[in-house]
């Protein structure tokens, strides 16, 4: 067996892979550790001084990471002695490893992509903005949980940008890059769901939407060159996932969802993305649109604190409205309250939820005529109520849930939709509520999010 | 080991206090003043028994230039209000208190990390550290690894790479920025009693030496009624007690 070397009690084992800024290898230490991987930097003379700082950076921003969407930190050490960094191995593979079964079907493209949205989201919220979203740095747990890997361009609003201020140019992978970071913006969470958009597209239509420049000034060119649309390359992508991909292509970030866990929402929920003419978009733009975006290309500028502002400023909020309840008063008084929720943030969202309750033993009813009628006439509810509030289709859905308990309905929806706050009605007092229990108030309990019950003032 | 370091106290006693008493509730275990004990406030003296106290517990405080000219060179060459100040300070402290404050030192040094008022190439002709320049001056002027500086009452990080190149940030109240080995780093505090960058809350730095350096600019709400009553009270000039409400 060859020597093997020893670096703060790990044994470096065999290369993973070598990369153009940094080495992995397998390491080892005791027995029962989980799969553990070593990055270590190449600092040799002559090698990209890039690679030390961005190495840098990777080691300021992965301590302050945490959850299921990032390899967890184990160790590293500095550059006195031998930098390195020893981080959880993911088993799963990289999403790079799918490119050669492209395109994947219009279903997986948007689980996947909801899963990478569901990711970045988490990044979001913990101030970094990623930089370098491609098929290479999105890894899967084996329990499904997409897995961003490589801070070493990323940025941290919180901490000096040492990547910024080191070099002029933007660095990133050119395919992906958002015409804002190639023009040197660093902290628009909306960056990376450009990034993300190119993935999608790539994985639906087994093409790059803007090819692959290899050098900066071509990269610029998305600024005003719009790519093929999606449905042009494969008619058999629907209408919901071309708006969905072109919306994260567009070049003024604004146009784009304003967070990632929009975008998670639009692809789990394809029947309610509202279809603008990106849908039905057939060919690229015309020579005079496009010489008109050239001569008077977008411009974009760096705001201080961008990403936890962009993401406090369109939440998801869910209103469950209790139709069978049917309290006009306490129905206006939920209206009013979202209505004060959305205040001035154009970026906000409202889920209207119902839940239709179903026996615990039931036959199957899915086919059964009643009930799909009541699960329309709750939606046509669900509509009626919401109409007051003015919103446009792209910040209202409406959904008919179908559960025994309607707590537990309410909170699963809420987990899986990234929801950042349930909004209730109070039941009034009566009989099943204390036999029952308060749905709002297991919901307040248990919620991963804020919850606010309305009740009418009583004037008694 | 967490260290709070404190600057620019200005004989501002609610601030003092309050950041004492937040750094110790957060696990400080080592407190090291920075300089200007003195000056602005209505409370010398008290801040001055404070500090000695501490040094007597092995606490580092160093000298400010509103110390040196409350005992030594008078108010000349400062604007108005704080040479008003300093006469009205110097009138008032202790031949103890004169004496601790003659024997501080302008600069400590400790693991690497290098504690000073002003701009450290130069700490004797208290320069200001306001931008990016000065910065360099200082950093290239020390061995340290890391140098902490008050004097300017706004916070801010500079960091000095390999490449030469020089990072400027404005460090976010509460959030650590780990001052990694390998690069040269330079950290401003906020004041503590007399704060100028637009939050009237005191500013002070905590610390944490463990296996990475790590720095963290604190705020803390304090009673800025009572400190700006006793400046009035006092006879000090009326715009001392004004900033502080706006922080400015």
């Amino acid at each position: 067996m060859p020597h093997r070397r020893v670096i703060d009690g790990f044994t470096v084992c065999e290369t993973l892979h070598e990369g153009g800024m940094a080495v992995l290898y397998r390491v080892e230490r005791n027995p029962d550790d989980p799969p553990m991987l070593m990055k270590v930097p190449r600092l040799r003379e002559g090698e990209d001084p890039a690679a030390i700082v961005s190495f840098e950076m990777e080691q300021m921003i992965m301590p302050r990471l945490s959850g299921p969407h990032v390899p967890r930190l184990i160790a590293q050490g500095g550059f006195e002695a031998q930098p390195y960094i020893v981080m959880e191995r993911i088993e799963g593979q990289a999403l790079s490893s799918r490119l050669r079964d492209l395109p994947l079907p219009p279903e997986e493209v948007a689980s996947i992509g909801a899963a990478i949205a569901d990711a970045l989201d988490a990044l979001h919220h913990q101030h970094v903005v990623h930089l370098d979203v491609k098929p290479a740095n999105i890894l899967f747990r084996e329990t499904g949980e997409a897995v961003m890997i490589d801070f070493g361009l990323a940025h941290h609003e919180q901490l000096p940008d040492l990547m910024a201020e080191e070099f002029r140019l933007p660095y990133g992978t050119t395919p992906y890059m958002a015409p804002g970071q190639a023009l040197g913006v660093r902290n628009d969470p909306r960056s990376d769901l450009f990034a993300l958009g190119v993935v999608l597209y790539q994985l639906a239509t087994a093409d790059l939407p803007f090819g692959e420049p290899q050098h900066l000034k071509g990269v610029k060119a998305r600024l005003w060159r719009d790519p093929v649309p999606p449905r042009r390359r494969r008619s058999s992508i629907p209408p919901w996932l071309q708006e969905i991909i072109l919306r994260c292509l567009e070049v003024s970030p604004t146009k784009r969802h304003p967070t990632a866990a929009q975008l998670a929402f639009d692809l789990r929920h394809p029947e309610q993305v509202e279809l603008t003419e990106r849908a039905e978009k057939r060919s690229r733009d015309g020579y005079l649109t496009v010489l008109r975006r050239r001569l008077r290309p977008e411009t974009f500028e760096q705001r201080a604190f961008t990403t936890a502002r962009q993401v406090r400023s369109a939440p998801i909020i869910a209103v469950a409205i209790d139709i069978s309840a049917v309290d006009e008063g306490l129905a206006a008084a939920l209206r009013d309250q979202a209505l004060r929720m959305l205040g001035n943030r154009p970026g906000a969202r409202i889920a209207c939820l119902n839940v239709l309750k179903t026996a615990l033993l039931s036959i199957d009813t899915t086919l059964d005529e009643q009930g799909r009628n009541r699960h329309v006439q709750r939606l046509v509810e669900l509509q009626h109520w919401a109409r007051p509030l003015g919103l446009g289709e792209s910040r209202l859905t409406f959904h008919v849930l179908e559960s025994a308990d309607v707590a537990d309905a309410i909170l699963d929806y809420a987990r899986a939709n990234r929801v950042d706050h349930v909004v209730l009605g109070a039941r009034a007092e009566s009989l099943s509520r204390r036999l029952l229990g308060s749905v709002s108030g297991k919901v307040a309990a248990e919620a991963p999010c804020s919850v606010t019950v309305v009740r009418q003032r009583h004037t008694g | 080991m967490r260290i709070a370091l404190l600057a620019d106290i200005h004989g501002n006693l609610e601030a003092f206090r309050a950041c004492l008493e937040h750094a110790r509730a957060r696990g400080a275990e080592r407190l090291v003043l920075l300089g200007d004990l003195v000056g602005y406030g209505a409370d010398p003296g008290a801040v001055l028994d404070i500090a000695m106290e501490e040094v007597g517990r092995g606490a580092i405080a160093l000298l400010g230039n509103h110390d040196e000219a409350a005992i030594a060179t008078g108010g000349s060459g400062m604007n108005d209000m704080a040479a008003a100040a300093i006469a009205w300070t110097r009138a008032r402290l202790t031949q103890a208190q004169r004496d601790f404050i003659a024997d501080l030192p302008l600069t400590a040094e400790e693991e690497g990390r290098l504690y000073v008022h002003a701009e450290a190439s130069a700490p004797a002709r208290w320069r200001y550290v306001t931008d990016a320049d000065a910065a360099r001056r200082s950093m290239e002027a020390v061995h340290a690894h890391a140098t902490f500086c008050g004097h300017v009452h706004k916070p801010g990080l500079y960091s000095l790479g390999d490449t030469g190149k020089l990072v400027g940030f404005r460090p976010v109240a509460g959030a650590p920025v780990p001052l990694a080995r390998g690069r040269h780093w330079l950290a401003v505090l906020g004041a503590v009693g007399q704060p100028r960058d637009g939050d009237p809350s005191a500013c002070y730095m905590m610390l944490d030496t463990g296996a990475q350096l790590q720095a963290s600019w604190m705020r803390v709400p304090y009673d800025v009624t009572t400190a700006a009553a006793k400046i009035r009270a006092a006879g000090l000039p009326v715009g001392l007690a004004e900033r502080l409400f706006v922080g400015r």
